[in-house]
């Protein structure tokens, strides 16, 4: 039995008196796309951080492929993928240029290079645009791009922080379908939104209030428990625990909507 | 939601915003190709699209910050060109990337625009208090240090401190999570009974039932323009949802279906669309249920769904042969070589 991709346990996180992430705990399984949704503001980009070496944890553990975050940061970087909306590829060169550069961060031999930029190019179907500037393509291709580049390394585990935003509806699509045969390959997906049709898309969510995990699960377990008909329904009724949406779109208080029961129980 | 019931000020005939033929270029892309549209007095309008499409150029020049290639755009009867000056007045306008000094307090931003304008926080209280009163507690706080949501609110308040007739919101909701968008559509709604024109581009399809009336804005032109019951009502073909427990598989194996016109993962379900149109809802429901079963996908189940704004954008980009989306060069895994 492999050890977890991921396997955070009572992660904390402080600045000053506010507690960004609070004693957060769960797996990620290898191969598995588990979506990290939240707020704004609920400390999904500061878990993020954690999870990729890039902030210490204040308290609690967290390994990543196998490695410690807050001792073994280095060894985490190597083996993971991260992508952000706001940045990931160098705009003024070009698909061959960004490869070839984060091939040689990652280590990689120049036959790697030359092969992987071969694959990537013809697999994105953007062989013709190899050599234009990354900012001459349209959005929906360097997102593509972006992903193909953030596993240029073959990395088991992916960090994909809003890939998707301002991305039109079928390039979002086809961003998913480049995710679920990564998945298929073998390779762990975390993948932050605030498209709620995606978080349906994902095999495991997670949905942080306040530093919290508030609920997790399968989507499709969570609808059930929390006998909710989508996941946007679910988000509403935990971010804003004083009001839920019913579907004439009137808001209301929560009180009578909620389960009773814990988190997680069956029915 | 009709957009005719309202009552229109005195002396204030004519639409809101008309744009004839608008037309601008940055090099060799075209941002805007030949855009036109009427906008009536008191609509809460949307300009609906990924980015890219072309909505930030037209807000832009819509409030003159920009002027067209060719074309041209009144709003309120003003020219946006010539009458630059007055219009500006008579405008107010929330940029898609948040545009106020980060190091002020809420107030002391609320405090230079309304001074711009020539007036002050307590002479315009009224129109702005829905908003405000939510800001009030963190008044004293930098705009900088402000949740995303929040900065939105207070965007929102300084775009509508000096009273303006028509509001023009670019893209207020992006990046902002799925609760705090809903509260920013409720604010508008509010905005709305009051009378005020509304403006407003959103690449969340989602968010369209919120408008009296949409456009579907893609590659600098309108795919579209109507109350959003009607753009879903002119979609033309039956739309099947498909559930199946291995989805991913049974996506890539609707694709190779003999009669398949488009198959797309929306949430957890599948939509599907038919190459046969003559046949009836029913018929290829059970074609489709066939060949999964035959495929192995046994646990497979075809309903028929109402299509949403987001089925109307793809069916409507689909035909489009000038979209980057039809262009092979962006296929599909799963096809092909794969």
């Amino acid at each position: 039995m492999s050890e977890p991709a991921i396997q955070v346990s009572e992660l904390s996180r402080r600045f000053g008196d506010f507690t960004a992430v609070d004693g957060v705990s769960f797996e990620v399984n290898e191969g598995e796309v588990f979506g990290f949704l939240g707020a704004n503001g609920a400390g999904k980009t500061t878990a993020i951080r954690m999870l990729i070496g890039l902030l210490q944890p204040t308290s609690g553990t967290a390994r990543v492929a196998g490695y410690d975050v807050a001792t073994q940061a280095e060894q985490v970087k190597r083996r993971i993928g991260y992508m952000s909306q706001r940045f990931s590829l160098y705009e003024d060169l070009t698909p061959r240029e960004n490869i070839r550069l984060y091939g040689g961060i990652y280590g990689l031999t120049r036959e790697q290079i030359r092969t992987r930029t071969a694959q990537m190019l013809d697999r994105l179907g953007l062989s013709r645009v190899a050599d234009a500037a990354v900012r001459s393509l349209p959005l929906g291709w360097r997102q593509k791009l972006a992903f193909s580049v953030a596993l240029v390394h073959q990395p088991r585990i992916v960090f994909l922080d809003e890939p998707t935003s301002g991305v039109d509806p079928i390039t979002r699509r086809q961003f998913w379908e480049l995710i679920y045969d990564a998945a298929a390959n073998g390779t762990t997906v975390l993948v932050t939104t605030h498209y709620m049709d995606e978080a349906e898309y994902c095999d495991r969510i997670s949905i942080m209030v306040a530093g919290r995990i508030a609920a997790m699960g399968a989507p499709a377990d969570l609808k059930r428990d929390y006998r909710v008909s989508s996941i946007d329904e679910l988000f509403v009724q935990l971010a804003r625990p004083d009001r839920a949406i019913d579907p004439t779109g009137a808001t209301h208080p929560a009180g009578p909507t909620r389960p009773s029961r814990p988190e997680g129980t069956p029915l | 939601m009709s957009a005719v019931d309202r009552p229109v000020k005195a002396g204030a005939a004519g639409p809101a915003i008309q744009a004839d033929a608008l037309v601008k270029r940055f090099d060799r892309t075209v941002a805007l190709d030949q855009v036109s549209f009427t906008i009536d007095k008191g609509e809460l309008f949307g300009f609906i699209g990924p980015d890219g499409g072309g909505k930030t150029t037209l807000f832009r020049i819509l409030v003159s910050l920009l002027t067209p290639d060719a074309g041209r755009a009144t709003v309120l009867g003003l020219d946006v060109v010539r009458d630059f000056r007055a219009l500006r007045q008579r405008v107010g306008y929330m940029a898609g990337r948040f545009s106020l000094y980060p190091d002020l307090s809420v107030e002391e931003n609320l405090t230079f625009f309304a001074s711009v304008f020539g007036t002050t926080i307590e002479r315009e209280y009224a129109q702005i208090k829905p908003i405000y009163a939510q800001l009030e507690p963190f008044r004293t706080r930098h705009a900088g240090a402000l949740s995303g949501g929040m900065k939105q609110k207070l965007a929102l308040c300084c775009a509508l401190v000096h009273r303006p007739e028509v509001l023009f919101l670019d893209e207020p909701t992006t990046g902002v999570d799925a609760v705090s968008r809903r509260e920013f559509w409720d604010l508008l709604g509010v905005l709305k009974q009051g009378g005020l024109t509304t403006v407003v581009s959103t690449p969340y399809m989602d968010e369209a039932t919120r408008c009296d009336r949409i456009a579907l804005m893609h590659g600098g032109k309108l795919l579209g323009l109507d109350a959003p019951s009607a753009i879903i009502a002119a979609f033309d073909r039956p739309l099947l949802g498909v559930r199946a427990g291995q989805r991913y598989k049974a996506l890539l194996a609707l694709r190779k279906y003999a009669h398949v016109h488009s198959a797309y993962p929306f949430g957890d379900v599948l939509h599907y669309t038919d190459t046969r149109t003559d046949l009836p809802v029913e018929r290829i429901g059970a074609d489709v249920k066939q060949f999964l079963d035959a495929r192995g996908f046994t646990d497979a189940s075809v309903c028929p769904l109402t299509p949403s704004v987001e089925d109307s954008f793809i069916a409507r980009t689909e035909l489009d042969p000038g979209s980057p989306m039809t262009d092979p060069r962006s296929r599909l895994p799963g096809h092909s070589h794969e």
